[in-house]
């Protein structure tokens, strides 16, 4: 491969030895940015899709059998396959690939200062089989009989009889896709692990690790230690629907409340896997934008571990009213409620990074302090949910889904345009547009706000999720919760038509934005002492490090930032 | 885009070889998938009396000769393992060999006694345990399968002194199968 | 709080609008406190020309004080919490009271449609007089109800929003809740879980009546005549 010889593509670096072709540079490398860029452009494209799904379903609840430009008259059917498939990708193809497979491919060898991921092999494989299935999913949306719409749980006995869900095939492939998610998910886990424990740069000690590659690390093992149960479930899932097993089926011996125990007992750790790369780059820019050392950089580690642990101890809560033992839910609740306090205490931690800080409010500033503003209204909703009383009204309302989508709309979309127009400089070598980025922050997060407020409203006066149609309902047809609907749905208009301003943004500033230097930010942490965009093998020689990555304005220091790499 | 290895890989901080921590999170990784399905199973197994029926028409002589064979072909995997450290890559090739002979007894020994079950009617819809029985250890003899298939990779370098370190990897891969087993055997055929 | 938007109908409402209530103003108060201080923080520390950051690690005692005394207060909040929590729960879902008055009704879901099944003048499930309703069901105010909640066929969840109830259905299974209504009215029966293509059409009706208009309700659909009963 070494040898290949560019054809039709115009090299841009035509300073370096051989040029590799455009196959060998952008499908089939094992450099772990291509392969970060690979996961960013496909988890955000298959975003786009899900905010195309969600135009869509949100269009009908709105203006119900409105004809909605660009899909057409929405039927019960499609309503379910477009609502699953929006969760499934924006959890499976879009938070997961994003947050931990691009930002962790993309940091972790840059920012322990190593050439690559301990693998770079397996890296490319990982994400093959990633694509493999997305490619499993597509296929999924066109097959006889339509895409699989039994919610993005699954729930057996629906998903695991043709003759219920009425879509065979495609709940076949979707239950493949998924299995095919988490495996190529398990291999680039491992790789991210074994990489941060092993492969760090001389003298750099377990604190001196920046908190978003710890971050990513024990996301990563928490989605190996509670993914395990359920990719056995698929299999069953799987035997059930086609060969006819009863492992789920009530009538033959089996139990569907088996299925929710392994697919929360995964669900619910997952919130916390993608959770937690986000917070951790949340706390790379909040020390950078303050000029500031993160406060209790140890307390921040315990919290997470804190979170990892208790996070395994709380699926049964979403299944208070799923028909398992009452007595349970008084234990779940505990467990549920006690998750809050590491949740809180390391929002309290980033909030007092803050104190006494140099704040200045570039793009990258004002996605962070987002995350943290809306992610507490995400956190505090949550606690209605884990109580067991409150639980039984709220369940599956619209409730629920505002609190979740406070939770994983500042996770995955603010999340990850803090980080890009963050590295952007360094992944890509130019510089974003701050006013367009401005523009098309505040155009996302206003929006946001005005979806998923009035469906709180609209939770608690009890209007109940996956329903495809309220106005057959006399009580949810009362004209002030149609025009919260509609509110909340002109919104998401509204919040995704700004995107068209993120993409010429991003795409113009690729091409003609102004050369990014090597440390534009002015930041300690190993990446920005790389070129930008760092060549294969990332730096000539690699960094030994000296000191931990958040030493910003320290007393008796002419230069405010102090990076790790610099000997005194 | 050399094919040499990233200095990334060479590196240990953790004290470890890097090939030998990845064995371990896969094994990890494994323990949880594996774990899912006999908690699934032991969960079925007290709630259903009938799993006990069931259980009685599994052949039990086979599953025992199989748990022998499959300890035996560890103990090559130990000696070879041991072969390797002494830097004799040919009888560690010899080893992995008769390693992966042991993994296709198994496979063999397991086809007859599945055709067997399945000519008396016990497929895999026959019942729950069925289920779980055909599920679980085919779930397992997967694992054996892509175990001898990598062991034989591995053999083909050790022949040639490359590449030594591997044959521990694919060992402590093969006693993890071996252990999960150990725990299928008494639940799927002694467990009564 | 949620009755300024969905009337209170059932005795259980009461308890778990309370317990809404206490959480809503107990999480209220960290929420604004933390959004407060945060965006005063903001305000506070922007950059000002010849202003030098601090150096704060935050692992002095001092300084971690700012967030474990916090947290410890979390704490307790969450203790109150998960004690007015496990009440509501325990009154609504582990007990099941009794009353000599009581009566039981039978739902099951459906793909997809609620089939309620009520008992006929001898107040008795099973019977020849049995009520048999598809998307409509009839109970008397004041009066305890137990219901049988089971499916034919996929999961379901037999939600009343007026009663603050919610339970999933599920094949081959019976399981037992119970409501007491304290209002009248008709309200909405949703079903709360996905259960299909058709989970969007199931609106069933609950008709909260007095005891007159049930009596006569009964006595105009039960296919066996109320004398008879009173006669046999």
């Amino acid at each position: 491969m070494a040898e290949t010889i560019p054809v039709g593509h115009a090299p841009e670096h035509a300073h370096e030895h051989h040029e590799p072709g455009f196959v060998a540079k952008y499908l089939w490398s094992t450099d772990h940015k291509m392969i970060a860029m690979q996961y960013l452009f496909t988890g955000s494209a298959m975003a786009l899709l899900g905010g195309f799904f969600a135009y869509v379903f949100r269009s009908q609840l709105a203006f119900p059998g409105m004809s909605v430009p660009g899909f057409g008259l929405v039927s019960p059917n499609e309503y379910n396959a477009l609502i699953t498939n929006h969760g499934a990708i924006m959890i499976f193809w879009f938070a997961m690939p994003v947050l931990i497979a691009a930002f962790g491919n993309f940091l972790i060898p840059l920012m322990i200062g190593a050439d690559d991921m301990a693998f770079p092999k397996i890296n490319r494989l990982s994400y093959q089989i990633f694509l493999l299935s997305v490619l499993v999913l597509f296929v999924s949306f066109f097959v006889e009989g339509g895409a699989f719409g039994g919610a993005w749980t699954m729930y057996p006995p629906l998903s695991a009889t043709a003759e219920y869900n009425q879509t065979p095939l495609g709940t076949t492939l979707f239950v493949t896709a998924v299995a095919l998610e988490f495996v190529a998910f398990l291999m680039g886990g491992i790789n991210f692990v074994v990489t941060a424990m092993n492969s760090r740069a001389p003298g750099m000690r377990m604190y001196d690790i920046p908190i978003v590659v710890w971050m990513i690390v024990l996301a990563s093992i928490i989605f190996m230690a509670s993914v395990g149960p359920l990719v056995a479930g698929a299999v069953m899932l799987l035997f059930d629907h086609n060969l006819g097993t009863a492992f789920f089926d009530p009538k033959r011996g089996g139990d569907p409340v088996l299925w929710q125990h392994l697919f929360w007992f995964f669900g619910h750790p997952e919130v916390y896997v993608v959770l937690l790369p986000a917070v951790g780059i949340v706390a790379e820019i909040i020390t950078v934008f303050a000029r500031k050392k993160l406060f209790a950089y140890k307390t921040v580690l315990y919290t997470a571990f804190g979170t990892g642990v208790l996070s395994f101890t709380v699926w049964a809560h979403h299944q208070f009213i799923a028909g398992i033992d009452p007595r349970m839910a008084n234990v779940f609740t505990i467990t549920t409620l006690l998750i809050s306090v590491p949740v809180a205490e390391m929002m309290f931690v980033y909030i007092a990074t803050l104190y006494g800080g140099s704040i200045t409010l570039e793009t990258p500033m004002l996605w962070a302090l987002s995350f943290i503003a809306t992610f507490l209204i995400g956190g505090v909703t949550g606690i209605f949910l884990g109580a067991s009383g409150t639980d039984i009204y709220l369940h599956d309302t619209y409730f629920v889904l505002a609190h979740f989508h406070y939770t994983f709309v500042p996770i995955a979309v603010i999340g990850t345009f803090a980080g890009v127009t963050f590295w952007f400089p360094k992944m890509f070598g130019r510089m974003l547009d701050d006013r367009l980025g401005k523009i098309h922050f505040w155009g996302t997060v206003i929006p946001f706000n005005l979806i998923f407020i009035p469906l709180f409203v609209l939770g608690v006066a009890g209007e109940h999720r996956r329903i495809w149609d309220f106005t057959q309902f006399p009580e949810l047809s009362a004209p002030w919760m149609r025009d919260l609907d509609k509110l909340a749905t002109l919104s998401l208009w509204v919040m995704l038509s700004f995107q068209i301003v993120f993409l010429v943004n991003f795409f113009w500033s690729l091409r003609r934005g102004p050369k990014a230097p090597k440390n534009p930010w002015a930041s300690n942490t190993l990446e920005w002492t790389a070129d930008s965009p760092p060549p294969h093998g990332n730096w000539k020689e690699l960094p030994t490090v000296y000191r931990g990555p958040y030493e910003y304005s320290v007393p008796g220091r002419e230069q405010d930032y102090w990076p790790q790499n610099v000997p005194n | 885009m050399s094919s040499a290895r990233p200095i990334a890989t060479t590196r240990s901080a953790a004290g470890m070889p890097t090939g030998r921590l990845a064995v371990w999170w896969v094994i990890a990784s494994e323990i949880v998938i594996f774990g899912g399905i006999i908690a699934s199973y032991v969960m079925y197994r007290l709630a259903h009396d009938a799993f006990a029926e069931s259980a009685a028409h599994t052949a039990t002589w086979i599953g025992a000769t199989n748990t022998f064979i499959l300890l035996t072909s560890s103990l090559f995997a130990v000696l070879g393992h041991k072969a390797a450290e002494h830097g004799d890559g040919p009888k560690a090739a010899r080893m992995l060999h008769l390693t992966a002979l042991g993994g296709l007894c198994f496979l063999l020994l397991k086809s007859y006694e599945w055709t067997m079950e399945i000519t008396h009617g016990f497929t895999i819809t026959a019942s729950t345990f069925w289920s779980f029985y055909y599920t679980a250890a085919g779930l397992h003899a997967l694992h054996v399968a892509v175990g001898i298939l990598i062991m034989l990779i591995v053999a083909q370098t050790a022949k040639r002194n490359l590449e030594l370190h591997r044959v521990e990897l694919i060992g402590l891969y093969w006693h993890f199968v071996d252990i999960v087993w150990i725990f299928l055997f008494p639940l799927l055929y002694i467990a009564k | 709080m949620i009755e300024r938007l969905l009337p209170a109908a059932s005795t259980s409402a009461t308890e778990i609008d309370f317990l809404f209530s206490l959480i809503f103003w107990l999480v209220g108060f960290w929420f604004v406190l933390s959004e407060a201080i945060f965006f005063g923080l903001i305000l506070r520390f922007r950059k000002r020309e010849g202003r030098k950051a601090q150096y704060v690690t935050g692992e002095l005692q001092s300084e971690k004080r700012w967030i474990t005394v916090p947290h410890l207060l979390v704490l307790v909040c969450d203790v109150f919490i998960v004690f007015f929590a496990v009440r509501a729960w325990h009154q609504v879902k582990q007990d099941l009271p009794t009353a000599p008055t009581q009566q039981v009704v039978r739902v099951e879901g459906a793909q997809w449609a609620w089939i309620f099944t009520h008992p006929g003048p001898d107040g008795k499930l099973d019977s020849a007089d049995d009520i048999r309703k598809v998307n409509e069901l009839h109970v008397e105010v004041d009066r305890l109800y137990h219901f049988q909640l089971t499916s034919r066929d996929v999961l379901h969840s037999f939600s009343v929003p007026v009663f603050r109830l919610k339970q999933d259905a599920i094949p081959g299974r019976v399981i037992t809740g119970w409501f007491q209504p304290t209002k009248t009215g008709e309200h909405d029966v949703q079903c709360a879980e996905i259960c299909g293509i058709g989970h969007g059409l199931m609106p069933a009706r609950i008709h909260i009546e007095t005891s007159e208009q049930h009596a006569a309700w009964i006595a105009a659909n039960s296919t066996v005549s109320v004398a008879a009963v009173a006669g046999r």
